[in-house]
């Protein structure tokens, strides 16, 4: 795999999965962009390991779910680039609740992040990617958002959100040499998946027919395929990369 | 004016891949010239970077014709 002379902007990649995607694409080659949220240290770190590879690397704060700030930062990107082969839509919170206890506000900011905020990236690369007749959109969903899970209707419904919003925008871009892709990645252990009490992870991994927990790295490696040449004629796809849990 | 219509006319025969003959001021993007809605999106932006200016979703909703390219871009220059 060989991504050498692509840039790529990978949102949400100061921690966790987006971390190890931007490590990843560095590795083979690819120049990337690390945005944030409000980790600049962790940020700093990731961009600072990137270019330690030879690799060209800077960090963008940007909230993905305010519009003007991502137009910024694509801006930024293919200005220090001067061109943007890769986005990788990979920035995501919870906010769990069980829907009688779901507060409004919790709907909606996971919603606006996970949901709108993937629409808002694609937006805002789409000029750019047309004109280079080039591009490869990677959204990370969530198996959650093909079977469903009590306590996260907020973030199941972003999640296959994401999922019809992966197809949409494939159908459209396709015929520009866009393709766009998901992948829904089981329980992998970050950040994310710390804070579920011990109980739970349990009975979790009771219901992954590989038996664990995934890593980082299993995601990264799928990004990484997604984002190469031999991946040129998948669009509009789902990749389970989940132990199992959904088939 | 004849010469914002002699560039925008090279773009959209790039562009459309139609012949020069078929563009005058009321030639419509969609019903006259084959484009569809994305090529339409592709040729502001292309109009954008040639004569150098942002054109709003907005305003860039409203240009459906030849004319109302130029037009536009002359009310701008
Ligand atoms: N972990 C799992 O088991 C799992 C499973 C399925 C899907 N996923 C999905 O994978 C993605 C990454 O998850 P993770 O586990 O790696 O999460 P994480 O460890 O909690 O990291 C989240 C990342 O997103 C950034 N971020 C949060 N809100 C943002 C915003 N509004 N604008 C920009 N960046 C923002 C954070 O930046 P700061 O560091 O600056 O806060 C951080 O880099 C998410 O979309 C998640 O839903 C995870």
């Amino acid at each position: 795999m060989n991504l050498e002379g692509k840039t790529a902007l990978v949102t949400g990649a100061s921690r966790g999965i987006g971390k190890a995607i931007a490590l990843e694409l560095a590795c083979h080659g690819a120049d990337v962009a690390v945005n944030y949220a409000g980790n600049e240290q962790k940020a700093k770190e990731v961009a600072d390991e990137i270019q330690a590879m030879g690799r060209r690397s800077f960090i963008v704060q940007c909230d993905i779910s305010d519009s003007d700030a991502v137009q910024a930062m694509v801006k930024e990107t293919v200005a220090q680039f001067g061109r943007l082969d890769i986005l990788v839509n990979n920035a995501g919170i919870t906010r769990d609740n069980l829907i009688m206890r779901m507060k409004d506000q919790e709907w909606d900011d996971v919603i606006n992040t996970n949901l709108k905020g993937v629409f808002l990236c694609t937006k805002a690369v789409t000029r750019q990617m047309m004109k280079q007749r080039s591009g490869r959109i990677i959204n990370i969903s969530s198996v959650v958002g093909r079977i469903g899970n009590a306590g996260q209707a907020n973030y199941t419904a972003a999640k296959a959100g994401v999922i019809g919003l992966t197809k949409a925008s494939a159908r459209e871009l396709a015929a520009r040499g866009i393709t766009v892709n998901a992948i829904a990645p089981g329980f992998i252990a970050t950040d994310m998946t710390d804070k579920l009490p011990a109980e739970a992870k349990e009975q979790l991994i009771g219901q992954i027919p590989l038996g664990t927990l995934g890593d980082t790295a299993d995601i990264a490696a799928a990004a990484a395929f997604l984002a190469s040449d031999g991946a040129k004629y998948i669009t509009g796809q789902v990749l389970g990369v989940d132990g199992g849990m959904a088939m | 004016m004849a010469d914002v219509l002699e560039r925008v006319t090279k773009i959209i025969v790039d562009r459309l891949g139609v012949e020069e003959s078929q563009i005058n001021l009321d030639a419509k993007f969609k019903e006259d010239l084959g484009a569809d809605s994305l090529d339409v999106v592709e040729l502001v932006m292309e109009l954008e970077d040639e004569f150098d200016m942002e054109i709003s979703d907005d305003d860039a909703e409203n240009i459906t014709t030849v004319g109302d390219a130029v037009t536009y871009i002359n009310s701008k220059n």
